[in-house]
């Protein structure tokens, strides 16, 4: 696997006092955490406890209702959206493309890099490259989803359940890329049900942090 | 940005061409919507002339709704709008990116396909030059006036009608003088009106490349959070 070796610079993510507001339910509230470069933070909490809203708001497709989110340094006018990668439960993937056509088109729209045969390689696609994505498997498509991680740099991850569909070899796969782009000081939000035997893990428990009911 | 931009248009354009709703697919809709019109008022070759360029722009004007509905519709359903909102292309420019993607499946297809349509309808060979004029700056307001529509009902399912509801009125103008730089040449209207429409047309068409992708994208943003 030869992907360029690089390092983010020392950075910080911060967010203060947070709540979310679903449907006029209060899902959680006063949820504050740091992440320093290097290290992941491990959303936790049953069904419903807003980890996926959580990780939504950080990507900013969903409005925080309180608090803010603070990314140091800041990188001047580009937006904390435009710095982080969002791997949802959704896929995002076209049927009518090959796998390497939708490696081409993330790599140009997120202003990646060129080495699209290495981020393919690094989620073991290289030999699906010229099939259409309506021929995967659902755990291929969750590889090829996952791709974009490697097709452009971006210090934060969001993950939002990575390894649904998953074998236990592209697990094992997807967590040495996780080790690398901690080595490299980026920073990981991740919800999962598994425990992914990565390093310095800081654990947020949702549950504890219901909002409570309004009427 | 400029890299993004081009990224999102290419696959859009190849997706239309893949998938179908591509230029063929609405080029043979507006190809039955012009050849049901004698069918319903008559062989009268006068009448068909005269009633061709409204009949021709009311074809286009359907083609381009049919086909609005899928716009963001596609990108919502699979997540990919989710992600076009993480890149560093503003939402604006992705509207922009898919309208022209609209127009350049839909719109421009339509104009070219026209005079041969506009055979069937015995639509005088003097008012072709015309009416492919008034359409090449009709068919992009068209589509960037649709996005408003796309985007507001984005997440409905099966929205296609209410956006065609929604836009329908937005394109009144668009239609009106559209018909009116087409048929001036026909109708041995007095002097001004042809260039007046024209330049009316042409101020539609401009005003709509920027209300369009602004206000759809406020509609996106709304839908999505």
């Amino acid at each position: 696997m030869t992907y360029p070796a690089m390092t983010y610079p020392t950075m910080r993510l911060e967010g203060v006092e947070l709540a979310c507001l679903r449907g006029g339910r209060l899902v959680f509230e006063g949820l504050s955490f740091a992440l320093e470069g290097g290290e992941v933070l491990e959303l936790t909490g049953p069904n419903g406890a807003g980890k996926s809203s959580l990780l939504r708001q950080m990507a900013g497709l969903l409005e925080l209702a309180a608090g803010r989110l603070v990314m140091t340094p800041d990188n001047g006018d580009v937006p904390l959206s435009a710095r982080l990668h969002y791997v949802g439960h959704q896929d995002a993937l076209k049927p009518a493309m090959s796998v390497v056509e939708t490696a081409h088109f993330w790599a140009g729209y997120l202003g990646g890099g060129s080495d699209i045969e290495a981020a393919l390689g690094a989620l073991d696609l290289a030999a699906l490259a010229n099939l259409p994505v309506a021929y995967l498997s659902a755990g291929q498509k969750r590889r090829l989803a996952l791709s974009r991680l490697m097709l452009a740099p971006r210090p934060l991850w969001l993950l939002d359940e990575p390894t649904v569909g998953l074998d236990t070899a592209s697990i094992a796969r997807l967590v040495a890329l996780m080790e690398r782009h901690l080595g490299a000081g980026g920073m990981i939000v991740a919800a999962t049900h598994l425990d992914l035997g990565l390093g310095v893990i800081k654990t947020l428990n949702l549950a504890s942090l219901a909002g409570t009911e309004t009427p | 940005m400029m890299r993004a931009f081009k990224a999102l248009l290419a696959r859009d354009l190849r997706l239309a061409t893949r998938v179908g709703g591509g230029g063929g697919m609405a080029v043979f809709f507006f190809l039955v919507v012009v050849s049901i019109v004698p069918l319903g008022i008559g062989p009268d070759l006068n009448l068909l002339a005269m009633v061709a360029p409204g009949m021709l722009w009311v074809g286009l004007l359907l083609s381009a709704l049919l086909t609005l509905d899928r716009l963001f519709q596609a990108d919502f359903e699979d997540g990919s709008l989710d992600l076009l909102m993480t890149g560093d292309l503003p939402l604006e420019m992705v509207v922009v990116a898919k309208a022209l993607s609209h127009w350049l499946t839909t719109g421009l297809p339509l104009v070219v396909a026209a005079p041969l349509l506009g055979l069937l309808l015995n639509l005088d060979v003097a008012a072709f030059p015309p009416l492919m004029f008034a359409m090449l700056i009709g068919a992009p307001a068209l589509s960037f006036l649709g996005t408003i529509g796309a985007a507001l009902t984005v997440g409905v399912r099966r929205g296609g009608l209410l956006a065609s509801l929604l836009v329908m009125p937005l394109y009144i103008p668009v239609l009106i003088f559209g018909v009116g730089a087409a048929s001036a040449a026909v109708a041995g209207m007095p002097e001004g009106v042809a260039a007046q429409s024209f330049g009316l047309l042409a101020a539609v068409g401009l005003v709509s490349l920027v209300i369009g992708p602004v206000a759809a994208a406020a509609g996106l943003r709304a839908n999505l959070r």
